[in-house]
């Protein structure tokens, strides 16, 4: 297996660390060196986490660094072939077959096919960063699909043939771990679990991520949301809720609403599930951030 | 081909990981060394790194997966902590290993202190009317457990939508000619079957057939998964896996520490909840909860999880060996305060009920 430590001038993990920062993206040194790693192996990378910790954010900073475009497969249940690989333009081919009378025609070219994104990624592979979204949500016959793909790069198209990537595109597979993956799949990988990132992490992402907020704000919501994950809640408020939830109250401290009170109005923003509202309500003036700013 | 002599500790880690159940592949291996090589490595962490990563360590193996590193690479000889543990405050526990050893472990861990419970369900045979049970389970669940409509595909006489490519095919065998409008409509799959058992020390007597019946359940349906509900929470259906069933009830067993212990079903149930990957499994499944619902904590973490259950899921059904007794009306607080949530009540008084039930709840709607 080929191993090339310098891609698109990222020779370590340090520089791809900085390289992220510029394209505002805060990697911690764990998922710099293992998202290096991937790069310098040629193997995909597989990123774990809760939801709203930045796993897909990653996968497009890591595109914009290496300048690929980032062509990003959903996943759904029942995905298939036509969803993710290829299909025909039927309504072309049934025209060009009444047009074609007696004339030759090949039913099968390059003018019906229909890319989708691993043939597009395919055929591009030197341009383009795949990134393969939520693979958790996909059910076992596609997972085995694309163990198939993911091992050897061809796509074969039964009407025409077979399909090889000139060189291995960069893939980021992205789980919110609802179930586990095979075994199997994850041997294909280089393994990165995000966790939420520490306090003084969190409040740099949201001093970044959101132009209005003041230091003191930042540091406050980042604390209570801190409190907030502690819970056995549903739905634990992710990075981005972070981020919202910070601007919100912002913006109606800006329009008049104290502190406090401020950051109670837009717990909707951090929290969105009733139960989990109801379960901490009692205690919400420990939780939610004191004076802040 | 020899490896050179720096390359040991490389080979013994993966070696030392996979004889602690890690399934390490060779190809791993080699990525690893290929992947140490690229970073520098620059010092100790660089190696802790491309370890993780590339050995793909789920989170919750960490713990372990350090003990190991340092016993390599450092030297240390650390005691690997039971996988429990540090996931007590949680109540929720998963045993990991996917090749355990069937012997007690050396270390005198908690799982390997608590073995009355373990020994029994190992030794025991199944009864006859027991082995009826499950055969039935064996013969007829495939059929007769719930379905849904898959997202998924298939050609059909009378569907709900065209099939372009197998009508368009048609057609150019005939110059264009569309003769038939051949159409596609979705498959059915069976739904997900969860199982939530109580092994505390008031279903004592029924917890032996009850783990018979769910390795039954995991041996016939196509996605189940199983839990037991005591002081705390176990995940067994990994353990659960293997067909025979000797086998498979001895890991169980191995995995499940709180047997005959006391009742805190609510907290087990939030525990369930807290993990957003097990919350899931309730998605849209049916689930079935075997239990007589005596919670000794407090009622009302119970009464919450269960409602909480019974929203995601598509059917909640609770089965209680008290309600073997046609008089039995529930009347402790927590089981009255969720009987307006659950589907069905029923009689869980034995293994051959609880069968019957799971045969039948795709008529009970």
């Amino acid at each position: 297996m080929p191993v090339t430590p310098n891609i698109a001038g990222i020779d370590s993990p340090d520089t791809l660390q900085k390289a992220l920062l510029d394209a505002q993206y805060l990697a911690d040194d764990a998922l710099a060196t293992s998202a290096y790693l991937s790069l310098a192996l040629g193997k995909p990378l597989l990123v774990e986490g809760a939801p709203g910790v930045g796993k897909t954010e990653a996968a497009k900073a890591l595109g914009g660094v290496l300048g690929r475009n980032v062509i990003r497969l959903q996943c759904f249940e029942g995905i298939d072939a036509a969803a993710a690989l290829y299909e025909w333009n039927y309504p072309r081919q049934m025209l060009a077959i009444r047009q074609a009378n007696d004339e030759y025609l090949n039913l099968y070219g390059e003018d019906f096919l229909l890319e989708r994104p691993l043939l597009a990624a395919l055929r591009n592979p030197a341009g383009s960063l795949l990134l393969i979204d939520e693979i958790d949500r996909a059910d076992h016959e596609f997972e085995a699909f694309l163990l198939e793909f993911l091992s050897d790069f061809t796509i074969s198209i039964p009407e025409t043939g077979t399909m090889r990537a000139t060189q291995a595109p960069v893939v980021v597979l992205t789980s919110n771990r609802t179930r586990d993956l095979h075994e199997a799949l994850r041997r294909r990988c280089v393994y990165h679990w995000i966790d939420y990132p520490d306090a003084a992490l969190e409040a740099k992402i949201v001093m970044m991520r959101a132009s209005t907020v003041a230091h003191a704000t930042a540091q406050a919501v980042v604390a209570s949301v801190g409190h907030l994950r502690a819970e056995p809640l549903a739905k634990p408020p992710g990075v981005a809720e972070t981020v919202e939830w910070a601007e919100a109250a912002t913006l109606l401290n800006g329009q008049g609403a104290r502190w406090p009170e401020a950051f109670k109005r837009s717990i909707g923003v951090a929290l969105k599930d009733h139960d989990d509202l109801s379960y901490v309500q009692d205690r919400l003036s420990v939780i939610l951030p004191g004076e802040a700013a | 081909m020899m490896l050179p002599r720096a390359l040991d500790p490389f080979a013994a880690f993966a070696q030392a990981l996979r004889g602690a159940g890690f399934a390490v592949s060779p190809d791993q291996t080699i990525d690893f060394v290929a992947g140490v090589g690229v970073l520098g490595p620059q010092g100790m962490t660089d190696i802790y790194r491309a370890g993780r990563a590339l050995f793909a360590i789920p989170p919750e193996r960490v713990t372990e997966y350090e003990a190991i590193f340092h016993a390599i690479f450092l030297d240390q000889v650390i005691q690997a902590p039971a996988d429990g543990d540090e996931e007590d405050d949680l109540e929720a526990y998963e045993p990991t290993s996917q090749d355990q050893q069937i012997e007690a472990p050396e270390d005198e861990s908690e799982i390997g202190a608590e073995p009355t419970g373990a020994e029994r369900l190992s030794q025991r045979r199944l009864s006859m009317r027991n082995a009826e049970a499950v055969r039935r389970l064996l013969k007829d669940a495939p059929r007769a457990l719930p379905r849904r409509m898959s997202y998924r595909r298939r050609g059909a006489k009378r569907g709900d939508r065209i099939d372009m490519r197998r009508t368009l095919r048609e057609a150019a065998k005939r110059e264009g000619d569309v003769t038939a409008l051949l159409q596609t409509k979705r498959k059915m799959r069976q739904r997900k079957v969860l199982i939530l058992l109580d092994v505390s020390g008031s279903m004592k007597e029924r917890s032996e057939e009850m783990m018979q019946l769910a390795h039954g359940v995991m041996q016939s349906a196509d996605h189940a998964e199983i839990f037991t509900l005591g002081t705390r929470l176990t995940r067994i259906t990994q353990a659960l896996k293997p067909a025979d069933h000797t086998q498979a009830l001895a890991r169980a067993a191995q995995a499940i520490a709180d047997f005959d212990g006391g009742t805190r079903i609510g907290d087990a149930l939030a525990a369930f909840l807290s993990v957003p990957r097990y919350a899931g499994f309730a998605r849209g499944a049916a689930v079935v909860v075997v239990s007589d619902g005596l919670e000794r904590g407090d009622p009302s973490i119970m009464i919450d999880a269960v409602r909480r259950i019974s929203r995601s899921a598509w059917r909640l059904d609770w089965l209680t060996p008290l309600a073997a007794d046609p008089e039995y009306v529930p009347i402790t607080e927590g089981l009255s305060a969720i009987l307006p949530v659950l589907d069905h009540l029923g009689d869980g008084n034995s293994a051959a009920m609880v069968t019957d039930h799971i045969l039948n709840m795709a008529r009970r709607i």
